[in-house]
This record gives structure tokens, sequence and C-alpha cells, in this order.
């Protein structure tokens, strides 16, 4: 019996500027359905947070409920964390992110979880550019209830009970763009290559850094008719590459070869679009928005880094908070005294 | 990199590492998880077919498969394959009526010179199919160097009585006491075939050594001696004494010495301690038993005054390498050093000697004094009945190797007493069989557990150095060998993979402990190496790579650390992974030797 991954690692397991393998960023064995497109979601988080020496105590990660939510229990073992009700995510979010400004927010969240549930919170998260990354891995289905259609599940998709879906489904990436948010990508559980550099970009990213990725439901929805199934997803696929470089490498590497555009955040670490679509520019909120949707028309899946705002104003700074953590403010600082009363009063005058 | 194809069986035997390094291929894991199961007497059976000497060799083995051992490369020491062999010996049942009979006469005759392991494996391996068996040694009793050479204290000689005796039962005639000094006439006597199992009886001397013929009396050859001893014509040495040489004579020398009133005994040899031949648990035996080793001391004179030996002396070296890692030994220019000893053993080596093979047998030598023989798959010599195995063969070596040598030997008698070619071996007799048992569940125990090795506990000191025939060491208990027996990874149960049906979900990668796995676009093998998750530097190590899957990837998987956890096969969710368990056995001239009697 095997509920217990062994303790041994490969003995070359390369290692990152805090001295950390990747196995250091590991959680619990997954107790998700084998195959599960989140758990490659897990792996991707885990490995960008590694890839970008993100100190594991640094992450909050945040959820809702759903085999997605269920999520951030399988990786990042040594980080914060909390399994918030279905759809109320955003709101216990929000609260941190203005509490201890100084943690990286990660929030994992399913279709049904964001597109019904939660949606009325999704939307204020965007509105607020709170600063954290919100990934939805969106399978199209309830997948912990038994794969019930989900508000995502694309008009004409076919259920795992024979149901074809009547209704047209809402196109998360789109709404984000509407909505004005800062950051939105899309990209495929089956795709590391792509999904790594975009979860890596969107930690660093300052504000709301949304990622809609496609992770089939293997038991539920991975059956032809299911159109977020993995055969499904590859053949519709189109891909636009992405690189993330952080700041401190790139110094050293300013060219990358291959790179059609490449966007700096306000850290320094710079974001490459490849060259595989040269038209693309991912500065244009107008443009994104026209390339997803036509791409949805022609039933194509549409990945990559669509919308960045690399300067964008996040809730904290709209709200002029403090630069220091509210947890740590001492007694003196919250309560400066009379004083300090004494003399907003004396400008009232 | 083409896809590996795993029909051929030696793919999955190699990743096999211990079964792989071990020359007579004995099936470890399995073995092991019998051991786990307290199932001691199959375990044993298990080991005898392979191995004939099981008892013999958990003791005494030179284990080449413990340095193979996977576990090695994971944590810090290999499993203690070799002393839960000896578990299996220890506390197997009587095995007697398991083991096979003399097969009806089949009208051949063959005759064994030399009673060694190579010979007795031979005649185990011919006397199930009715070989009339004709075994020749010059000793009194059989075993070859196992009884002459290797003490008591570390091999008990019931131990040797029993394991000889399994194969003499089966209607073997011993012509014993009896030295073959003329091959001529040997193949004059109607035989059809002869196997040379003589060894590598030759001592090395150093003749030429100043004072070596004044003190002859007190000078003995390493091997002349611990046979004397072991036949006791020999009782006693000096209080002082000297080994020369490096090598596991050397050690058993020493320590034998120990125990024939020996007080001050002396290892010293004319290598860098590391570069001494024995293996380091015998230069630590010997050290535990207050036998210092100096290194790096080259022999210069045996001292002698009033006709008797009084010391030697010794020039000090030191090794100094070139770029291509050869030895030389300079002197480091200091006065010789005097070491004073009442008696010197010389264990520096033996060779080869056949002084009783004539030329015009038509049996034609190499320049260093050993047999041409055809390959070392058929062992036949340049005259087509006479074949050769064990240290006679290709120079001394050691008891697994013998036991090797034997076995194929076996297969060659036996096909060219049918008159068939003998470059056409029968396979080995391999199975895969799945080993799924429900979604969690295999039915080997997959999870490995972090335990270290097992020390073996050793007789009492002063006990064991008073009388040679005490063994020294004690074996592990059940609990401990149970414990070190779970330490095996298994590395038999395969991690096999179906092409077709895999979805390329990754679950397999992302959860793999020890980064086996990777999909990634096909490049010739040293790219492929590189570009895995965790480059693959161990080149011993096979990559395992699939055909093309639907995205133009391949699945490759570095066969170096796997665990052997069964993890990827259960998260994979279309079964393109199964762990499935390998069984092989190398071609035996009986196949399926224990079918009837299991
Ligand atoms: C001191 C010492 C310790 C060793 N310890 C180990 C150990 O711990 N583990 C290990 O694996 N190996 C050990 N070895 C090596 C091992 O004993 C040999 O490699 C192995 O026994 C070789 O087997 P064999 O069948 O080729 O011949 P041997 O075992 O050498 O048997 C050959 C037999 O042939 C007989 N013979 C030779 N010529 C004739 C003739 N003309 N007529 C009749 N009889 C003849 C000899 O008397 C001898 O009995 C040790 C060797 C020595 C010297
Ligand atoms: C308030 C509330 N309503 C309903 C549920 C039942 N419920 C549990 S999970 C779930 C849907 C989850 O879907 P999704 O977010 O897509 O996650 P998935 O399992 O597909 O990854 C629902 C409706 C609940 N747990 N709580
Ligand atoms: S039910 Fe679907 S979404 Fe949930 S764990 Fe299983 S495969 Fe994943
Ligand atoms: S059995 Fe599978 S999961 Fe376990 S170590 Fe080997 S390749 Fe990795
Ligand atoms: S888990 Fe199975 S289906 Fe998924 S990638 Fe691995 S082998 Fe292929
Ligand atoms: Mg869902």
């Amino acid at each position: 019996m095997s509920y217990y991954k062994p303790k041994f690692r490969h003995p070359n397991l390369p290692k990152n500027d805090l001295g950390y393998t990747v196995a250091d960023y590991d959680g619990s064995i997954s107790t998700l359905c084998a195959g599960c497109g989140h758990d490659s979601i897990s792996a991707a988080i885990r490995n960008a947070c590694f890839l970008s020496s993100i100190p594991p105590h640094k992450i909050a990660k945040l959820s809702g409920i759903g085999c997605s939510s269920k999520m951030p229990t399988y990786f990042l073992g040594k980080s914060h964390g909390f399994n918030s009700v279905h759809g109320r995510m955003p709101s216990v979010a929000t609260g941190a992110s203005v509490a201890n400004r100084d943690l990286i927010y990660l929030g994992v969240s399913g279709d049904g979880d964001t597109a019904s549930i939660g949606m009325g919170q999704f939307v204020h998260l965007i509105r607020r550019n709170v600063n954290m990354t919100y990934i939805v891995a969106n399978n199209g289905c309830y997948g912990l209830t038994k794969g019930q259609d989900s508000a995502t599940a694309d008009l004409g998709s076919v259920n795992k009970y024979g149901g074809t879906n009547p209704f047209d489904g809402i196109d998360l990436a789109s709404l984000a763009l509407l909505q004005g948010a800062s950051f939105v990508a899309r990209s495929f559980s089956g795709d590391k290559e792509q999904l790594e550099p975009l979860i890596r970009a969107a930690m660093a990213h300052r504000g709301f850094a949304f990622i809609d990725v496609v992770s089939p439901c293997v038991t539920f929805a991975n059956h032809s008719g299911s159109t977020k199934s993995y055969a499904a997803t590859r053949e519709h696929l189109d891909a636009m590459p992405v690189d993330f470089v952080p700041m401190r490498e790139e110094i050293r590497t300013s060219y990358r070869e291959g790179s059609s555009q490449s966007v700096t955040l306000h850290d320094g670490s710079i974001i490459h679009l490849m060259k595989a679509r040269e038209d693309y520019r991912a500065d244009d909120r107008t443009e994104a928005l026209m390339a997803v949707q036509s791409a949805n028309a022609s039933g194509d899946i549409l990945t990559g880094l669509l919308y960045l705002d690399p300067n964008s104003q996040d809730l904290n700074q709209t709200i002029n908070l403090a630069t220091k953590p509210l947890n740590k403010l001492g007694k003196d600082e919250l309560c400066p005294g009379s004083r300090v009363l004494n003399s907003i009063n004396e400008g009232l005058r | 990199m083409r896809a590996t194809d795993t029909s051929d069986p030696e793919y999955f035997h190699k990743v096999v590492d211990c079964q792989y390094a071990c020359p007579a291929h004995t099936p470890v894991p399995a073995y092991i998880r019998l051991i786990a199961q307290e199932r001691y007497t199959d375990a044993y059976l298990i080991n005898w077919e392979s191995n004939v000497f099981p008892g013999v060799l958990g003791r005494t083995c030179d284990r080449p498969c413990e340095p193979a051992c996977r576990r090695g490369r994971v944590e810090e020491e290999p499993v203690a394959i070799c002393r839960l062999k000896r578990v299996a010996a220890d506390f197997k049942d009587d095995v007697a009526a398991m083991l096979p009979k003399a097969g009806k006469p089949n009208g051949k005759k063959i005759a064994l010179i030399g009673a060694g392991p190579a010979s007795l494996t031979v005649a185990r391996d011919l006397a199930p199919l009715g070989y009339e068996l004709h075994v020749y040694d010059e000793q009194p009793k059989g075993g070859g160097f196992m009884r002459s050479q290797i003490p008591s204290f570390r091999l008990p000689e019931s131990v040797l009585d029993e394991e000889i005796g399994y194969i003499l039962d089966m209607g073997v005639t011993t012509v014993f006491d009896t030295y073959v000094d003329s091959m001529a006439e040997m193949l004059t006597k109607g035989y059809d075939a002869i196997f040379v199992g003589s060894g590598a009886p030759r001592g090395r001397d150093l003749p030429k050594l100043p004072g070596r013929q004044e003190a002859d009396a007190n000078i003995h050859i390493g091997i002349n001696w611990l046979s004397g001893v072991a036949f006791e014509h020999t009782k006693e040495i000096g209080k002082r004494v000297i080994v020369l040489g490096g090598g596991n004579t050397a050690m058993d020398c020493c320590r034998t010495s120990r125990r024939l009133g020996g007080e001050e005994v002396k290892v010293i040899v004319r290598s860098p301690f590391d570069d001494m031949k024995a293996s380091p648990w015998e230069k630590e035996d010997a050290m535990h038993e207050g036998i210092p080793i100096l290194d790096n001391h080259v022999p210069l004179e045996f001292v002698v005054e009033d006709g008797k030996l009084v010391g030697m002396k010794f020039d000090k070296v030191e090794a100094k390498y070139d770029a291509d890692g050869r030895r030389q030994l300079i002197s480091t220019g200091e006065a010789p050093e005097f070491v004073p000893c009442d008696d010197v053993i010389i264990a520096i080596g033996q060779e080869n000697a056949f002084p009783w093979i004539e030329k015009e047998t038509g049996i034609r030598f190499t320049s260093w004094g050993t047999p041409i023989i055809n390959d070392d798959e058929t062992f036949q010599s340049t005259r087509k009945e006479v074949f050769f195995g064990g240290d006679s063969a290709f120079g001394p070596s050691n008891i697994i190797t013998a036991v090797a040598h034997g076995h194929k030997a076996a297969v060659s008698i036996d096909l060219y007493c049918q008159g068939k070619d003998l470059s056409k071996r029968p396979p080995p007799n391999v199975t895969l069989v799945g080993q799924k048992m429900g979604i969690h569940e295999w039915s080997y125990d997959s999870v490995p557990i972090l335990d270290e090795r097992k020390v073996v506990p050793l007789e009492d000191l002063t006990r064991s150095l008073a009388d040679r025939m005490v063994e020294v060491e004690l074996g592990f208990d059940a609990e401990t060998a149970f414990i070190e027996a779970e330490r095996c990874l298994n590395c038999d149960a395969q991690t096999v993979f179906t092409d077709a049906n895999c979805i390329e979900c990754d679950a397999c990668t992302d959860i793999c402990p020890t980064s086996c796995i990777t999909f990634t676009e096909n490049a010739e093998e040293p790219e492929l190496r590189q570009k895995l998750m965790v480059p693959a530097e161990n080149e011993t190590q096979d990559l395992y790579v699939s055909g093309d899957l639907p995205t133009g990837r391949v699945m490759v998987k570095d066969e170096d650390v796997c665990l052997h956890c069964g993890l990827c096969a259960e998260r994979c969710p279309t079964a393109a992974w199964d762990m499935q368990m390998f069984l092989y056995n190398m071609a035996k001239a009986t196949p399926n030797l224990l079918e009837g009697a299991k």
C-alpha cells in the first residue's frame, strides 16, 4: 500500500539560490484521481516556486472548494494555507493581502468555485487589483461532486452521463480582460513548458494575475464529446510559448533568441513572448480580447500571456496602505497617542 | 534514440543490478522477498539452483552484487545481500528430499579433474540428466580451495560438508587422494568429455630475495600453508609472524596465524592500503583481530642469523600515479626498515600450472599459462572434448565465478555429448508477470523503508582467537534479517511502459520521487541524457525510451535511481505503466532443476 511518497530523492537534484531542491517545495501525496490535470498544475506551481527561489514560508496558498481547491495540500507543504468555503476565497485573499502585504498570495480555484458560486467575489478581486496570483484549474465540470456541467462547460460538450450542454460557457479569460485585470493568461495543465514560466511571471507581477488553466478531469470529462479532455485540448491548442527571466539573471542575458516581444515587470524580471506568434502583442487589451474571441469562435484554445500591464496599481497602493504589514506595526505606530491626535485636530480647526 | 526493445530479456536483466552483477545471475530480490516472508527454505532453493553453495557463499562470497546494488546509489550502503543468503541457509528446513536425484543413466561418462566449486557445479548440473560422473582430486575430500584454503573460522566444515554432500549424493563417483598426472592417459579412459577444474594451485614465491634459501625452514607459501592447516598437517607457528601480500590469501594467513600461536602478526604489503586486493571487510576483520597492516613496504631481504630467520628488511616507498593511472612505487630513500619475526608467510598470489597436460594432447596454452578457450560461453579447449572452468580457465578468481563457469561448461558438455552445435546456447528462463492487486496495492512491499544497513554480530574476540574452528560471524537473527530484507528495493519489479496507452498527462513524471521520468523530444543518447529532469550521468545505467507519443515527444526513464516504488504506475490513469515481476534464470544443462521437487 502506498499512500506515501518515499523519502529518497535523486542524489543529484539541482539546488536553487536558496539551497533548496524541488523536493523542498513538495506537499503531501495527492488524493486526486490518477492522471487528473490538477496534479500537473500542482507540480508546475511547485517547480515555478523552486525555480524562482521563493522561500516557501513567504507564500500563502488560498482556495475554495472542489478537487481543484484541494490542490494546495499537494504542493508547498511548508507554506501558509487557507482552505475557505465554496467560492469565498477572494474575500479571504483580499483580507489577508491587506493584513500582511509581505506574503505572496497564491489562490487556486476551480471553474465551479470561480465561475458559479464564486463569480460575485471573483470580479471584485479584479476590480480591486488585489496583489495575488489566481489560478483556475478549469475542467468544465464539478469534479468533486461527480462531474456535473459547470458554468465554463462549452456549448455542445457532452458530459459523462450523456447529456449535451445547452448553454454557452463563461470564458473566464475574456471576463478578466473585460473587467480590467492587469495580468491575464491561459494555459494547459499538459504544457508545463508554458505553464511554469507563466506562473513565475504571475507571481512576480504586482497586482492581480489571473491564469485560466485547462485541466482535464480524467474521470468525468476525458471522454470523446468532452471539449476539455486531454485529446480535445491538444487537438485545438494554439500555444504561444513564453519564457520568464528573473531580474537576477536578466542582467547577464538581456537578449533572448527567438523572442519577439519582451515585457519588463516592476521588479525588473522579463517575460519573453517567443516567436510563434509574431503579430501578438500582450500590451493591448482590446487586441487581446479580439484574439481570444476569434480563437474561441474558431474552436481554438489560445494559450500564453494574453495581456499584461506591468505598471498597474494594486489595492495596497490604491488605498494608501502602510508599507509595513499591519501585523508588524507596533502599539505606538497603530495608536500614536494624544500628541498626534491633537495635531490632526489642530489641522482641522 | 531507438525505442527500447524490452522483448530482449537482457534489458530488464540489467535493471536488476545485483543479479546482473552476480556471475551466476542469482535472482537476488526474489530470494530476499522470501526471507522477509520467513520462507527460508524457498529462499535457499532459489539460491541453490543458481549458485549451488548458498551456505558457503552466504559466508564467503566476494559479493560483486553489493557494490552494484541500487540501494548504494540511493543512500549510503547496499543491502547486505550476502549475509541474507546465509540467513536462508541458516534457517531453512531439511532440503535433502527436495533436491533432484541422479537421472536415468544416459550412457555418457564424464571425468572432472579437481573437486572445487567449478567441477562440483558441472556435476550438479549434469547428474540429473543421467551422466556418469567421475570426480578426481588429490585431496582426501571434495571442495577444492573452499576446503583447503578458506579457514574454518570463516566457513565451518559442517556447512561445506552439507552442500558438497548434496552433489556427491547424486551418484557421483569420487576418485580422491588421486593426483592426475597425465592428461594423455585420461584421454584414453573412454570418457565422452573431460572437464578440468583444477584451479590455480601454484603459490608465488620470492625465490631471488636474499636469504630465501637459508631461511627456508621458516618461510611458508601461503596457500600450501593454509591447506596444511586445513588438513591438520600444520598445527602451530612462531610468535612473531610476517605475512607478505595484500590479497585474501594474506588476510586468511594472518588471521589463521593468530589462532595458531602467532601473537605479533603483521601484514606487510608493497602497495598503498587502498590498492590492496583484499576486500575492505577482509582488511577490517584482520585489523579487528589486532593485526596491523603496513603498506608501502617493498621486501628487500630475509635476515638470517646463525642459520635462522630473525626478520626481514623493507624499503619504504611511495606510490606515484601517471596520467593513465599506472602506479609506480618509488623509494622514499629512507634507510631500510628491519622488522623482526620468527616466521614469514608469502601470500603474494597464485598461478595456473598444468605440468600434467602434455603437448601432444593438442591442448594449447596462452603465454600466461592459461588454456586457450573457444570463448567465455562454451569453455571448450583446443581439444574439443576437453573443457575448462573456474580458476583453471582464466586464472585465480572466486567461488561464484567458478560456479558460473561450471553452469556454462555443463551446458556445453551436454550439447557436445549430444553432437549438437555448442554455439547454439539455450536461452535463459524468463518470466514477466503483472503485480497489481488494487489501486494502491502491489503484490510486493513497494514502499522502501529508511533503515540503514544492519551490522552482522561477531563472536567474542578472545573466544574466536582461541580456536580456529569457532566461526567469527554469528549471522543475522530473524528480526534483523527481516529489516535488512525490507531494505531491498525489489529491482526485479520492472516498470513496463506501453506507448499506446499513454495520454501524456504527466502524472508519472510529477509523482516520481527520484525524478526518473521525463517526456521530451527525442535525441541521440548523449544529448538525451543531458535533457532529462536530472541529467543521467551514470552511463552504466540504461535509458528506457518509448516510441513516439501523440505530441511527438518520447518517454525517457533513467533507470539509475528508480526505487521500484510503483508510484508511476499507481498514478497512471491508463495503466501505461505497470509493475511486472521479472524472473531471470541463466540457462543450465538441466532446465527447471527444482521443478519436480517444488
Ligand atoms: C586463501 C584463499 C582464500 C579464498 N577465499 C575466498 C573467499 O572467501 N571467497 C571466494 O569466493 N573465493 C575465495 N578464494 C578463491 C576460491 O577459493 C577459488 O577461486 C575457487 O575455489 C576456484 O574454484 P575451482 O573450482 O576453479 O578450483 P579449486 O577450488 O581451486 O579446486 C581445484 C582442486 O583441484 C585439485 N587439483 C588440481 N590439480 C589437480 C590434479 N592434477 N589432479 C587432481 N586434483 C587436482 C586441487 O587439489 C583442488 O582441490 C580464496 C582463495 C584462497 C587461496
Ligand atoms: C456552499 C456549497 N455549495 C455546494 C457545494 C458542493 N460542491 C462541492 S465542490 C463543488 C463544485 C466544484 O467544482 P470546481 O470548482 O470546478 O472544482 P473541481 O472539482 O471541478 O476541480 C460543489 C458544487 C459545497 N461544497 N458548498
Ligand atoms: S474527479 Fe476529476 S477533477 Fe476530481 S480529482 Fe478526479 S479527475 Fe481530478
Ligand atoms: S517505480 Fe516509478 S515512480 Fe517509483 S522511482 Fe521508479 S520510475 Fe519513479
Ligand atoms: S501517468 Fe500514464 S498516461 Fe500519464 S504520462 Fe505517465 S504513462 Fe502517460
Ligand atoms: Mg471543475
